[in-house]
């Protein structure tokens, strides 16, 4: 029998997310890009928007890392896509919350939203995993920052 | 004095009589019997070390080498001693030729600074191998990038062995200095490092062994390798955190600058100039690790007073045992199969991140390391982000291998 907060971890929607990455390419043209890096276990990602009348019309990611992470920045991808810049900003704050295990508040337009990420909820069982699924989302506000210097989860 | 040290009985070695004495090995994490295979990463303690260390606080603890009351003589005659202990353990001809750091990562820097730094000069190389840990890479292109001199990096075969022609096609009239490791952090693979130094020496370049994952395996003999430095950690033979020794021959300490200013480290002082201690105080700035030194002193005893034919017996059997039992598991791949090697074991499960693998057997009681160990020149060269690795102490047994294969195949399940 395989432990149920394992199983929690590494839902099935995780695991196909981490197997067949959604939005797994480059955004030609990207108006804004960042690449981040975990330090202390290599995973790495860069992140791409197309940035056109303040909305996310188009998010990918290449990169490469553990299922968590994957995962992360599949569903990530997803749900920001269509997006306005605030939404995505008020997702970043939220998911954060989301993966300590707490309630995240936010603008309930974003409910629909925050339900589909609802399958990351597993990670906050496992605290030395929390970075690999921040990473993403790290990179993301960093790219819509307009920064150069690549995200660090530490 | 009143800090007691083991002096055990020497016994024939029996892995269920060492268990007893790592307290640790009793607990359980998730309702399972803990597994642990991280001894490289970090070995757990005896309870003799746990004592050691505590008793120095509950009966013997002051600042050493400094006031002149009946506590600080104890602590001081203490400290003393587990010097020479660890001159022993290294086969040294002198305490004074064994430095306290906090760790090889301390040691390997204030080698850099102090010895080699000084004689490097533009265009100068430092040779390495591929698979070093980057406590023993960092330092060296740090100072060799405030030199304008180069790392050169000796290659790994196949099998993840170093074979000498590669030292003997790279030393050359640029090479200053050799910086080994003994053993692998990640592959295991056991250094020809007496063959090395030897090459080395021939040509006049001195050499720093990293002895991080061999001085848990038994005794080192700096003489009968010729090294010119060797340095380990504390916490990985047993003995506590933030602890460790530089060997360095004394023909080098006595030429060397300190490494950092401070109490402890002086001759006389006043603000226009101060001079030196001989070594090894010169060395040691500030008031050290005391507690932990005196507590390694007894992680010495402890493995000096161990049946080392049996534990050598032990850990090829477990490693032969291990190795048989992963290549069990379907599709995994085991990295650096030299012929000789530590009891250190890395792998992975391909479509199974080293991490995703770590946390799943993590439920199952199993402690490994995931990730790129630290080597990431290593994992560059292996062509991987990250691997799985299990690594033995003396405390382990066969049936730990046997959950780590029944957790390693629960994995493969879940991922399918």
């Amino acid at each position: 029998m395989i432990d149920s907060d394992l199983m929690d971890l590494y839902q099935e929607i995780i695991l196909d997310h981490g197997r067949h990455p959604r939005n797994h390419r480059d955004v030609p043209g990207a108006t804004h890009e960042a690449r981040g890096h975990n330090p202390l276990c290599g995973d790495n990602v860069k992140v791409q928007v197309m940035l056109v009348d303040d909305k996310l019309s188009d998010i990918a990611f290449t990169g490469n890392g553990c299922a968590i992470s994957q995962a992360s920045a599949s569903l990530m991808t997803d749900v920001l896509k269509g997006l306005s810049e605030q939404q995505a900003r008020e997702l970043i704050v939220a998911i954060q919350a989301l993966l300590k295990g707490e309630e995240p508040s936010t603008d309930p337009a974003l409910a629909d939203a925050i339900d589909r990420l609802m399958p990351l909820s597993g990670v906050s069982g496992f605290p030395m995993r929390v970075k690999c699924a921040t990473l993403a989302w790290h990179t993301t506000r960093s790219a819509l920052d307009g920064q150069t210097a690549p995200a660090k989860t530490e | 004095m009143s800090v007691s040290l083991v002096h055990n009985a020497k016994r024939p070695f029996d892995v269920d009589v060492i268990r007893a004495d790592f307290p640790i090995l009793s607990r359980t994490v998730y309702g399972k019997p803990l597994v642990y295979l991280d001894s490289a990463a970090s070995a757990q303690k005896p309870d003799c070390v746990i004592e050691a260390e505590g008793n120095v606080y509950r009966q013997s603890y002051a600042n050493i080498n400094r006031s002149a009351h009946a506590l600080a003589g104890e602590a001081t005659v203490a400290f003393d001693a587990a010097r020479a202990r660890i001159a022993r353990f290294l086969n040294a001809k002198s305490s004074d030729e064994i430095v306290f750091v906090r760790g090889a990562t301390e040691a390997i820097n204030l080698v850099a600074h102090s010895f080699v730094a000084p004689i490097l000069g533009a265009g100068d190389e430092i040779l390495l191998t591929e698979l070093e840990h980057h406590s023993n890479i960092v330092p060296w292109v740090m100072i060799a990038k405030e030199k304008g001199a180069k790392v050169v990096a000796v290659p790994i075969d196949e099998d993840g062995s170093v074979p000498l022609s590669g030292f003997a096609e790279r030393i050359s009239a640029r090479t200053k200095f050799i910086s080994i490791a003994h053993a692998s952090n990640v592959l295991g693979t056991i250094l020809p490092v007496a063959e090395i130094i030897a090459l080395a020496h021939a040509r006049g370049i001195p050499v720093l062994v990293d002895g991080c994952q061999m001085a848990p395996h038994g005794k080192i003999d700096v003489q009968a390798l010729d090294a010119d430095f060797y340095v380990f950690s504390g916490h990985k033979i047993y003995g506590p955190s933030g602890v460790g020794a530089l060997y360095g021959k004394m023909a080098h300490l006595s030429k060397m600058p300190p490494y950092q200013g401070g109490g402890s480290m002086i001759d006389e002082v006043s603000f226009d100039r101060v001079t030196f201690a001989d070594p090894p105080a010169r060395f040691e700035a500030g008031t050290p690790a005391i507690a932990q030194a005196i507590a390694l002193g007894v992680a010495i005893d402890y493995l000096n007073n161990l049946d080392w034919p049996g534990v050598h017996a032990h850990e090829a059997d477990l490693l032969a045992y291990a190795t048989d039992r992963l290549r069990e598991v379907n599709s995994l791949r085991l990295f650096g199969q030299s012929q000789n090697r530590a009891a250190i074991i890395a792998f992975e499960m391909p479509g199974i991140h080293a991490h995703d693998l770590a946390t799943i057997v993590d439920r199952e009681g199993v402690a490994v390391r995931a990730g790129h160990h630290c080597a990431q020149p290593l994992m560059k060269r292996l062509g991987v982000h990250a691997t799985a690795r299990a690594s033995f102490g003396i405390y382990n047994r066969r049936d730990e291998v046997d959950v780590l294969v029944s957790a390693l195949r629960r994995a493969g399940e879940l991922f399918k």
